[in-house]
């Protein structure tokens, strides 16, 4: 007897939506037995997760808060995922974008509002896109592998951001501390409900629609989805593949880097060291799950947000150790990546002696 | 156990609590927010023992403390969070959490801030920090005795006037009694990342230092120097069993002392919004009982400056101060004011290394 793993030849659309729902389910009852362990009730647990997150205005719009650079980065992965080329970067994309964004806002001078944050975006979006076009360039170029290139590059731009506001960026008014000045008026994006919902949120909405349409309503999109599956077939038909992944990683990483953008100008309204607590690394988990489709990312962008603002209130009302918040979100990750093989395979128990 | 202890700690507060009730007119909840995790020694586990010690304290409820809370406007959520479940008095233990402080702070007037090594305030925000400098130099003077070939590594966290200042006054110390030594500074660029501290200490042992200090979270700069056979300063907390033969001495927190002091002033309605620097004086800082190596003789030369900068007739940075360049910082006779100390971004002659600028 021996257990073997086959392809599904199609996987049924209610299998699709089931099993993300089903894998979290028996994630929660996992991580339940933890919560047992370490003395706490694990629904009383779990309804302060979705109160914390989903239960106020408050909770809510922190919620939307943590979603909003995830949106942005899942985006910038997922359409670089839909060419089968693999950005790792995004995290240092980031850290660009939101470098080009405080350049702008600490020296340009500009004082009319819709003018600077136009030019911030224009730069957080130029800049992204560069920093993840070296990648596209050499990938195209020399075959140089991306996911190397864009990984690496992140300790490069988190290092550069450093230098900065510990060198020639640093406030002079900041007692030598490691800040940028902070941002004049002009250069921060509206606030709503007196809460920290700024309007990058409706910026990514919005981005992820157009990015919906590229993909699924343009001739480009048809071209990027063809080059993804089947290089040799899309240079027989005459695409330009090369172009192609310059263009997807330059676009990718300008992407990841409007999410620097809208940290820097949304909430942080300076540079600072650890401007992205790893939002890039995220980024890709939500690709993944979202199966590279842009209003996928916006749902799990939101899960993720849930999970991330929820797992706070372990900490908050249960005193439980950081570790622990660690283990249940690896928990749900760790089921919701495995439903996503059982969607693709089913597991066979095969009779008799097996070959290989 | 940790469950019975909280509880023991609950009973007795509730047993007590009748007696103060007159003096003190309102419980206090405080809530801490922690860069690291607490785990058992360095910068965190510091701030968990004086939580403790405060909670002693007959009107203090037992308190929430949030672990790893990164630093930017991400902590605002958790600060907030730690006002919804009624803490009245609220610490935020690292630099990075200012701006979000003063946020939080700004829309729930009723509850008071205080924010550990920042320099903004508010009129329900204060800042407190230590005068670390003080056991830095004593320690200096230990490392100075110590050394046999004169060379001095310090693992160092970030280049900010916190950790420049700490390096200066253990350069300064060490100096003092050993005008050979130098001491060699390398910067790892985070506060708590165990690995990359042991590579930074091994590789000052690797060009020659025989004393290693520190200014980092984790304990594996005294592990380094553990296995090669060198001695050791620790920080934060004394943290000697993971150094047992290297250690020498520590500067070391003592933020009970102070928390107390503030939870009493919150509770009887005496805080006011200052900002607090307190020194040996006033027990923030010390140094840590010394390992039987130090000589006596070092003992007493050491534990005679602790009673002069207690005394307040000894300053560490009393001129005459060289830079690096050999540039006269401070003049002979003369003190720097607090500002200076606070902002200082210069290392003195003495110290190999550079501020990034």
């Amino acid at each position: 007897m021996k257990l073997v793993t086959e392809r599904r030849e199609l996987s049924s659309q209610l299998l699709r939506f089931c099993a993300p729902l089903v894998s979290i389910a028996v994630a929660l009852f996992v991580a339940g037995f933890l919560l047992l362990a370490a003395g706490v009730n694990p629904l009383a647990a779990y309804q302060d997760i979705l109160v914390e997150s989903l239960g106020s205005l408050y909770g809510l719009s922190e919620t939307l808060v943590k979603t909003t650079p995830l949106i942005f980065a899942g985006l910038g992965v997922s359409l670089a995922f839909r060419m089968q080329i693999w950005n790792i970067g995004a995290e240092g994309q980031i850290y660009m974008g939101a470098m080009a964004a405080s350049g702008v806002a600490l020296f340009s001078g500009i004082d009319n509002h819709g003018l600077m944050l136009l030019a911030m975006f224009s730069a957080a979006f130029l800049c992204g896109g560069c920093w993840a076009g070296v990648a596209g360039f050499l990938r195209a170029r020399w075959q140089v592998n991306e996911v190397i290139v864009t990984l690496l590059m992140n300790y490069i731009a988190i290092l550069f951001v450093d230098y900065l506001v510990y060198g020639p960026w640093k406030d002079p008014k900041g007692f030598n501390f490691p800040l940028t000045a902070q941002f004049s008026d002009a250069a921060r994006l509206a606030e709503y409900f007196d809460t920290r919902l700024h309007s990058g949120f409706f910026l990514a909405l919005f981005m992820a629609l157009v990015l919906y349409l590229f993909m699924e309503r343009t001739i480009w999109g048809y071209e990027i989805k063809v080059i993804g599956s089947n290089p040799k077939a899309a240079q027989y038909a005459g695409m330009k593949t090369g172009l192609a992944i310059f263009t997807v990683l330059f676009l990718s990483g300008a992407i990841a880097g409007v999410a620097g953008f809208s940290e820097v100008a949304g909430l942080q309204h300076r540079l600072q060291h650890g401007i992205s607590p790893g939002y890039g690394y995220t980024a890709i988990i939500i690709a993944w799950l979202a199966k590279r489709s842009a209003i996928g990312v916006v749902i799990v962008a939101f899960l993720m947000g849930v999970l991330l603002v929820g797992g706070d209130s372990l900490q908050i009302y249960w005193q439980l150790p950081v570790a622990f918040v660690y283990a249940f979100q690896g928990l749900i990750l760790f089921f919701l990546l495995a439903s996503d093989f059982f969607i693709q395979y089913r597991v066979k128990l095969v009779r008799g002696a097996a070959h290989g | 156990m940790k469950k019975l202890l909280l509880f023991s700690i609950l009973l007795s507060a509730c047993l007590a609590g009748s007696a103060f009730a007159a003096q003190h007119e309102k419980e206090i909840t405080a809530g801490f927010i922690y860069v690291g995790p607490v785990g058992d020694a360095g910068w965190t586990y510091a701030h968990d023992q004086g939580r403790l010690e405060m909670e002693k304290l007959p009107f203090v409820k037992p308190s929430t403390y949030i672990e790893s809370v990164p630093e930017g406007a991400e902590s605002a959520r958790v600060i907030n969070g730690l006002v919804r479940k009624g803490a009245n008095l609220i610490f935020t233990t690292s630099f990075g959490y200012m701006d979000a402080t003063i946020d939080v702070a700004r829309r729930n007037k009723d509850v008071v801030f205080m924010h550990c090594s920042g320099f903004k305030t508010a009129e329900n925000v204060g800042t407190y920090f230590g005068r670390m400098y003080e056991p830095r130099y004593l320690s200096g003077i230990v490392a100075g005795k110590m050394t046999k070939k004169n060379v001095i590594g310090y693992v160092a966290a970030f280049p900010i006037p916190e950790v420049i200042r700490g390096i200066n006054a253990f350069t300064l110390g060490a100096r003092s009694v050993n005008p050979q030594a130098e001491v060699k500074v390398v910067w790892t660029q985070t506060w708590f990342d165990p690995g990359i501290e042991r590579d930074a200490a091994d590789s000052l042992l690797d060009v020659g230092a025989d004393v290693l200090a520190m200014h980092q979270d984790a304990p594996a700069t005294l592990q380094a120097a553990e296995a090669r056979g060198a001695y050791v300063i620790g920080y934060n907390s004394d943290m000697r069993s993971f150094a047992p033969n290297a250690f020498l001495t520590a500067p070391v927190w003592n933020w009970g002392a102070l928390y107390t002091r503030l939870a009493t002033e919150v509770s009887t309605g005496t805080w006011k919004s200052t900002q607090i620097w307190d020194g040996m004086k006033e027990g923030l800082v010390e140094l840590a009982p010394f390992n039987a190596k130090v000589p006596a003789e070092v003992q007493t030369l050491v534990t005679g400056k602790a009673a002069a900068i207690k005394a307040g007739t000894f300053h560490p940075f009393t001129g005459p101060i060289k830079d690096q360049a050999g540039n006269e910082v401070v003049a002979p006779g003369q003190v720097p004011t607090d500002g200076d100390l606070l902002s200082m971004n210069y290392f003195v002659s003495g110290v190999q290394g550079t501020i990034p600028k």
